[in-house]
């Protein structure tokens, strides 16, 4: 060994998949046929928020979100077009889908047993994490009970139906996207798979000797940032961790069900939108840091395109994902040997540091009653959103440095946006119009009773207490739609709104920048008569909230008024909102890509209801001729991830209602 | 900007009889508004009010508790057993502002569901500004404008000690919500507020044997606090669950019970004469102090001047005797 450290047999990489679906399940299709074609070796399936979310694509709430940032699946003929000339026996598919898992995965299972494959045979993953859907990505429905209820029925069938499928991936990756510190990631994710572990071993149909089974079945989904030494410590320390638990929470002992399975999609957050192409080199060493500890490595890789903060990635954005991470698998050294850490003081100190300060916060979490608790009681949204505002804060006073961002601003044109709205992808309009033809069609093709019959079936499981699965498995078959399922569990379950972990939240630190708009605030409230008064809300169903909190906390912290409504909103909820709470500014924020049809739709509302001169601000994804129509329709300012300094946006605030007070 | 000026309290006067949620939202801004030409307007406006009579007979609902306790989702949960029968209901919930910045996070709370949000509820987020754990100074205000269009006024509070006091005396009944676990009730003993509510419900009583409990230490804390006199109110302690709609019923029950009561025995004009002036006393004091309301010879200089009679609001009132204090205190 001493002259050949070198494996026997270089490691097999890791799964390789891109992270991708759009407008519709034909032109999903063949995206992912082209990419498999390319030297893809599993699929990663986005769906679209309507799926995301119970309703079809003809819902009223769906409206500008269908296709949008994933593909809809409304029915079983949409799932096989998805997967038309696809082998499901042989593919890995991940699907990237919580609140509906259950239905998601009875529909691919339909659409399995339809290509003559037996559900004993797939592969694959359903994300099937409500927790962190309520603390981040806000794609929840049902209230946490229901919801874990349902992930443990997926979580039962599986072992015993599908036992080669991993039926939950426990995110981490959303906390560290919401902020979390990498010990917050670990702590909060483990606390997360307790109470799902929890609850299955609470079930009567789990017997106690398959519990190893199922433990060996959970897996991870995490995140790696730009601090990549960090990183691997972190995956070292939730391997060690994960084992802990094992151990001593569920007394397994079987080396391979202990085994710290996880996948990564690397950082989304500190992708920047100023000198996109930096966006390269970070990914690249992001996917370094989750590789490079051979004990802790990744088992699946999927890498965001350079050009994220823009918009949607073309064909070619998504390549270059790919071809980064087979450079890394095929043509570096990385495979060739053992762990590269063993024996290294440094990385042992780091992840002992991080491991005991997880094991702490663990405690916390599980004292106050798991992580169930610590959702409802807001503990954790609360911490995700202190640490965000601490991050925001550090990198605009320069504490944290991003190149191109808040260092190193000076840059050349570049050729690789030269193009403007042409490097990214825009969906076409009319893949929502086809879609809800197509849906349309196909209710009134199928037998209504057959269909009525086995939504009954799943409203009587859901009340007496049996696993959903087999029930949504012959509804999917009998032609039961994504809403109609979800809106039978929604009438039986009731639906769900999550703290929203602002109002408790600290602040920011004082800064001279800060106390600067602050008297001016107090100026303004002088012209006003009283203090101005902000609505922040999130229009369609696009639940990542991380941004309108940060805006609503920092507005307190200049001394304004903020009506914070939270995510999920319709415009005319959100006008009836404004009007009733006597609002000086209204700010909306949208990154699902629907923001076109929303914010008119927000203007023309007000305008109907004589609060046409009251501002509208907005904040998202949004390119660059996008933002030039909405300005010219009426909005007052629009802000980008490249906006990143809040002190200054809340200047603009006060200018802006300043102004409309005149 | 709307003009000022008695044209536009008639506009929303107008407004507001007709139920015009515009002209509710603006005649609520007004009477927040600190311009003294602004206030000017608020005064005639709430003046208007006070002589105009009502189709309806308002009845204002206080609920308070605290944090976490399940305020809004109770407060939900009556909001939709109350639309069922086609009430107009108007809700104010009062956050308390940051004392650093004077800002303030609102509706942070449980939101109305869709069938709530309909045109018969109104809400309306108000900071509590200054004023440390209490009401917002335009509150009192705010349920005036909205008592003169809905029969049915909430206000939520959130409850830390002071707030209790001043919503007890805005409000015709006061339901306190308290959470299963222990400590809460020995806390508001100590806070002497355990004998301002009038109905005391013990939220997510879906935990079982922890809400029973709390409901026990309530009930004997109550009845060693209180001992009535025939025919006085017995503050009853509720159990209830707002997410499974358990208990709203009997919530409804007894408020409707409370204001029978109160209708009956008197006591509710009683209490509503006694809690304006409290609120005349207080407003004054706080801005002149003790002495400045001696000068006028006290609360029951105080109290006399508000029943007499006159087509003025209690606020004109209270502004008329701030200048009187005003003079009395002048030097010469």
């Amino acid at each position: 060994m001493p002259n050949n450290p070198k494996l026997e047999q270089t490691d097999r990489p890791w799964m390789i998949r891109t992270y991708s679906g759009h407008s519709s399940a034909q032109a999903s299709n063949a995206l992912y046929r082209s990419n498999l074609a390319s030297g893809q070796t599993g699929l990663s399936v986005a769906f679209d928020l309507p799926t995301q979310t119970g309703y079809d694509s003809d819902h009223a709430l769906a409206r500008g979100e269908v296709g949008k940032v994933g593909v809809p699946i409304c029915h079983i003929d949409d799932m096989a077009t998805l997967f038309d000339q696809i082998p499901l026996d042989r593919m890995n598919t991940s699907m990237t889908i919580n609140a509906t898992a259950a239905w998601l995965l009875a529909l691919y299972t339909a659409a399995a047993e339809r290509q003559g494959v037996s559900p004993d045979q797939l592969q694959g993953t359903t994300q099937n994490d409500i927790i962190k859907e309520y603390l981040s990505r806000g794609t929840y429905v049902f209230p946490p009970e229901a919801s874990i209820r349902m992930t443990s029925d997926v979580v039962a069938y599986t072992v015993a139906e599908i036992p080669k499928w991993n039926p939950i991936n426990i995110c981490s990756y959303h906390l560290q996207e919401a902020g979390a510190t990498p010990v917050q990631e670990i702590a909060f994710a483990m606390a997360n798979a307790v109470a799902v572990l929890d609850a299955v071993r609470a079930r009567d149909d789990v017997p106690e000797e398959t519990l190893g089974r199922v433990f060996g079945r959970i897996s991870f989904f995490l995140n790696a940032g730009i601090r990549f030494v960090e990183e691997t410590c972190k995956c070292r320390a939730m391997t060690a961790l994960w084992g802990e638990l094992g151990r001593e929470r569920y007394g397994i002992d079987d080396a391979r069900m202990l085994r710290f399975r996880y996948g990564v999609q690397v950082n989304s957050l500190g992708l920047s939108e100023a000198q996109p192409e930096n966006n390269i080199v970070r990914i690249a060493l992001e996917a370094l840091g989750v590789t490079l500890s051979r004990d802790a490595r990744t088992r699946s890789l999927q890498l965001p395109a350079w050009n994220e903060a823009l918009g949607l990635p073309r064909p070619w954005d998504q390549q270059l994902s790919l071809r980064t991470q087979q450079i890394l698998a095929y043509e570096t050294d990385l495979l060739e040997y053992p762990d590269l850490f063993e024996g290294s003081h440094v990385v042992e100190a780091l992840t002992e540091e991080l491991l005991s300060d997880a094991r702490g916060e663990l405690q916390k979490v599980l004292e106050m009653g798991g992580a169930v608790s610590a959702v409802e009681n807001a503990y954790m949204k609360q911490a995700l959103v202190e640490s965000h505002t601490l991050r925001i804060q550090a990198i605009e006073r320069g504490e944290q440095s991003v190149v191109g961002v808040n260092r190193f601003e000076e840059t050349a044109d570049s050729p690789l946006t030269a193009d403007g709205d042409a490097s990214i992808l825009k969906v076409d309009d009319s893949a929502e119009r086809e879609q809800v033809e197509r849906l349309l069609a196909f209710r009134s093709g199928r037998n209504d009773d057959e269909a009525k019959a086995a939504l009954q079936g799943v409203e009587d499981c859901l009340k007496n207490g049996d696993n959903i699965m087999p029930a949504s498995i012959r509804a999917a078959h009998a032609g039961v739609t994504t809403g109609e399922w979800a809106d039978t569990l929604r009438r039986v379950f009731g639906e769900y709104r999550a703290p929203t972990g602002v109002g408790s939240a600290r602040g920011t630190l004082a800064s001279e920048g800060t106390e600067a708009v602050r008297t001016r605030v107090d100026a303004l409230s002088e012209t006003l008569g009283r203090r101005p008064k902000i609505l922040v809300g999130k229009p369609g169903l696009d639940g990542h909230s991380n941004g309108a909190e940060q805006i609503a906390v920092k507005a307190r912290d200049v001394g304004m008024e903020v009506v914070y409504d939270g995510i999920r909103l319709t415009p005319e909820e959100i006008v009836q909102s404004a009007r009733d709470e006597g609002v000086h500014v209204v700010g909306l924020s949208i990154l699902s890509g629907s923001h076109s049809v929303l914010v008119r739709d927000v203007l023309e509302r007000l305008t109907k209801e004589g609060l046409g001169d009251v501002p509208v601000i907005v904040g998202g994804i949004i390119p660059d001729d996008d933002a030039a129509a909405l300005r010219a329709a009426g909005v007052a300012r629009i802000y980008t991830p490249k906006d990143f300094d809040l002190t200054r946006i809340m200047g603009d605030l006060v200018d802006i209602v300043g102004e409309a007070a005149r | 900007m709307s003009g000022h000026g008695s044209g536009r309290v008639e506009r929303l006067l107008e407004g507001l009889a007709a139920g015009d949620r515009t002209a509710i939202s603006e005649a609520l801004n007004l009477v927040d508004d600190r311009r003294s030409e602004q206030r000017q307007a608020a005064l005639e406006l709430l003046d208007g009010l006070a002589t105009r009579p009502l189709p309806h007979a308002p009845y204002r609902v206080g609920i308070t508790g605290a944090p976490g306790a399940g305020k809004s989702s109770l407060l939900n949960a009556l909001v939709e057993k109350l639309r069922a029968s086609d009430a107009g209901i108007g809700i104010i919930a009062v956050d308390p502002s940051s004392q650093r910045s004077g800002g303030a996070l609102l509706g942070d709370r449980m939101r109305l569901s869709g069938g709530a949000r309909e045109s018969g509820v109104f809400l309306r987020s108000m900071a509590a500004r200054d004023r440390l754990g209490g009401l917002a100074d335009a509150t009192q205000a705010g349920a005036t404008v909205l008592s003169s269009v809905f029969e049915w006024v909430f206000i939520e509070t959130v409850g830390i000690g002071q707030s209790e006091c001043e919503v007890a005396q805005l409000v015709d009944t006061l339901v306190f919500v308290a959470q299963p676990g222990a400590g809460d009730t020995l806390q508001f003993m100590k806070a002497g507020i355990l004998e301002l509510p009038d109905i005391f419900v013990v939220n997510k009583a879906d935990t079982g044997p922890a809400a029973e409990r709390t409901r026990g230490e309530l009930e004997s804390t109550l009845g060693l606090t209180a001992s009535p006199e025939p025919g006085d109110w017995r503050p009853p302690v509720l159990l209830a669950s707002a997410q499974d709609r358990q208990g709203i019923d009997t919530l409804l029950d007894a408020l409707a019970e409370h204001r029978d009561q109160g209708l009956k025995s008197g006591r509710l004009e009683a209490r509503r004469q006694s809690g304006e002036q409290a609120f005349a006393v207080d407003s004054l004091a706080r801005r002149y102090g003790e002495y400045g309301l001696e000068r006028i010879g006290g609360a029951q200089a105080v109290a006399q001047r508000l029943a007499a009679p006159g087509p003025r609001s209690i606020f004109a009132v209270v502004l008329e005797l701030g200048r009187e204090i005003e003079r009395a205190v002048k030097p010469g």
